[in-house]
């Protein structure tokens, strides 16, 4: 189990590094940065001082070594909106993220799992059709028009909760309950699949001849089997939850990394992009990690030593 | 007084054009302490009938009729709760394939604690002793180290070996064996059997062996029932069941044995398949494939009647007397080469 943990963690450095390079490619390909630092009026002169300084008239190779150096430093330049390094700006705005997102990942977690199993349980019965329609319905409504929806109703109409912004856990409800409905769908159809592929198993007949009864059944033997593959799921929808949670908090005015980053890229505050894109793919590694160490926990098979 | 006693056992499956039966009226005893093969082609209704007892039939399958009768009480009419309280404790099963039948996930370990701490209040520490001790008495070399592994890491005799562990743990008046040795190589087929032979006059219990390999009747079984398109035509104790057969049927599966000081060189089977359950013939089913079958075979209802105190067959002529004993058999002619 050690050894399998320090396998994937050695992994890691490599994924970064990956997620450093493209981001450089992309950076380079899609514009000079001497034009965002520079008005329109700059000298000839000025704009080969800048280009010395920032060393684009280096080879390639070179400026991709430079960029990594500064990346692994934590030093991604002054943000151009805050006038402030960019990294302590987004590191400021990652605690407001992980509450959104975990409470909305724990929400769709534990009531798309319940549902699946419903679901399963109750398989072409009334419960089931239920669950299946809102599940289609939750998986192709947008969450922009949802989160608009909820907050009309929810904090206009009945006043119940605030509009936006932050401060309070009700403030939270509305921005998790919509983040959340982004992947409630999914788990909900997954468990479900995998719950009603798990109940034909032959070992849940021997665990039936063994006397145990119907819950021990299920929490025992039937659900460590089957949920797996919405744990490999999960892992795989982190990135999707970025990009639902960069929707989800320019919505509700959450002070997150996304509405950040959706206001840098507006701004073109490229360093603050760079620290964003860099901190969330860390976070999604992380994520996946953690999946994959719950995962072999569980299924011993997968520990693959 | 039989042990279990099971009378009429109807099971059939539901299906889009009808239910469609796979037991039908199977009625057989088991004594205390006894072995009872219950032999058959795939299809004929044994394993059915064997989850039937213990009400592990799932769905679209179901018991439509018939008694279990076990300690006085029919096992059909059970509430679910009083029903869990015999399985694994009274009655306990054991299946063909090892691996499929042990949850991957749990340690052997912690599956053979399970009946104990389900059915006793003996407390962990005490179920993971006696535990252990099974996983001992089964054969299990090493057996406290190896408590803590998963099934994968085990081979496929010593995951039956598990198997058998986990349902005798409770000490069980009966255990059902469906296919127990199928699944695995003949070496180990030949240990796994002798072990369980070993436990039944150790622990007295009685052993309901589900099988389509008359050689492992031969082997470990007292009495024999002969299933065949989801009815018992044949019962008897092992010997006059070889030396006695009162069913073309079963002398046809007998003889169907390899044996090698028979100069054939093709194996023998049994001609035909087993019938359509959907499109049963009316009278006896295995007529359209019996040497013996006249007209009236398969308009006439067949019932299982006791040609002698200990012996039943369900073929009308050997109960007319018109057929000898043991019937003979009607070799078919080999193509030469």
């Amino acid at each position: 189990m050690f050894a399998f943990i320090v396998r994937r963690l050695l992994t890691i450095p490599i994924t970064i590094l990956l997620v450093v390079f493209v981001t450089f490619i992309v950076l380079r390909v899609t514009g000079d940065p001497v034009q965002i630092y520079l008005d329109i009026n700059a000298t000839p002169e000025q704009t080969a001082l800048l280009r010395e300084r920032l060393h684009l008239d280096e080879p390639l190779i070179v400026q991709f070594g430079l960029f990594l150096w500064d990346v692994l430093r934590g030093d991604f330049g002054m943000s151009l909106q805050f006038a402030t390094p960019a990294l302590p700006v987004v590191l400021g705005r990652l605690g407001a993220t992980i509450q959104l997102v975990s409470v909305a990942l724990l929400f769709a977690f534990v009531f798309g799992v319940a549902g699946g199993i419903v679901a399963a349980l109750r398989k072409d019965r009334l419960p089931d059709f239920l669950l299946s329609a809102l599940a289609v319905a939750g998986q192709s409504m947008p969450s922009f028009w949802l989160g608009i929806l909820l907050i009309q109703t929810f904090a206009l109409d009945l006043k119940w909760l605030p509009t936006s912004g932050t401060g309070s856990w009700q403030h939270l409800i509305l921005p998790a309950v919509t983040l959340a409905t982004f992947l409630l769908p999914n788990f909900i159809l997954i468990t479900r699949t995998t719950v009603l592929e798990t109940r034909s198993e032959l070992f849940l007949t021997t665990a039936r001849s063994k006397g145990a009864s119907e819950s021990s059944i299920m929490f025992r033997h039937l659900l460590p089997n089957a949920i797996n593959p919405v744990l490999s799921f999960l892992g795989l929808q982190m990135g999707r939850l970025v990009g639902g949670s960069i929707i989800t908090e320019t919505i509700f005015a959450w002070p997150g990394i996304g509405s950040l980053m959706i206001r840098s890229i507006f701004q073109r505050d490229v360093p603050v992009v760079i620290a964003a894109v860099f901190i969330v793919s860390i976070a999604i590694v992380l994520a996946n990690l953690l999946v994959d160490i719950l995962q072999s926990l569980i299924d011993p098979r997968m520990r693959l030593d | 007084m039989a042990l279990l006693n099971i009378s009429g056992l109807t099971t059939v499956f539901e299906t889009a054009t009808g239910p469609v039966g796979a037991v039908d009226g199977a009625s057989f005893t088991l004594e205390a302490g006894e072995v009872l093969g219950l032999v058959g082609e795939s299809g004929s209704g044994k394993s059915v009938s064997a989850f039937s007892i213990l009400r592990l039939i799932n769905p679209p399958g179901k018991i439509i009729g018939g008694r279990v009768e076990f300690g006085g009480r029919d096992l059909l009419s059970l509430a679910p709760r009083e029903m869990r309280a015999v399985r694994g404790k009274d009655i306990s099963m054991i299946f063909q394939e090892p691996l499929s039948s042990l949850n991957p996930v749990q340690t052997i370990g912690a599956q053979v604690m399970e009946p104990l701490l389900i059915h006793t209040s003996i407390g962990k520490r005490k179920a993971r002793d006696r535990a252990l001790a099974m996983l001992y008495r089964v054969g299990i070399p090493d057996a406290e180290s190896r408590f803590d592994v998963y099934p994968h890491q085990l081979s496929g005799g010593l995951r039956q070996r598990v198997m058998i562990a986990l349902a005798l743990v409770c000490e069980p008046k009966i255990l059902i064996a469906d296919e127990p040795t199928t699944a695995l190589d003949v070496t180990i087929q030949a240990q796994i059997l002798a072990l369980l032979k070993d436990l039944q006059s150790e622990l007295g219990m009685a052993i309901l062996l589900i099988t389509h390999d008359l050689g492992v009747i031969a082997e470990v079984a007292d009495r024999v029932a002969v299933m065949y398109a989801g009815q018992i035509v044949e019962s008897a104790p092992v010997q006059a069941i070889f030396d006695d057969t009162a069913h073309p049927y079963a002398a046809a599966l007998i003889n169907s044995i390899p044996d090698r000081t028979r100069q054939a060189r093709r194996l023998i089977a049994v001609k035909g398949n087993i019938p359509d359950p959907r499109h049963l013939p009316p009278g006896c089913r295995f007529a359209p494939r019996c040497g013996f079958a006249q007209p009236s075979c398969v308009t006439t209802v067949q019932k299982l009647t006791a040609v002698d105190p200990t012996h039943a067959t369900a073929c009308m002529r050997v109960q007319a007397g018109e057929l000898p004993r043991p019937i003979p058999t009607l070799t078919p002619e080999l193509p030469h080469g």
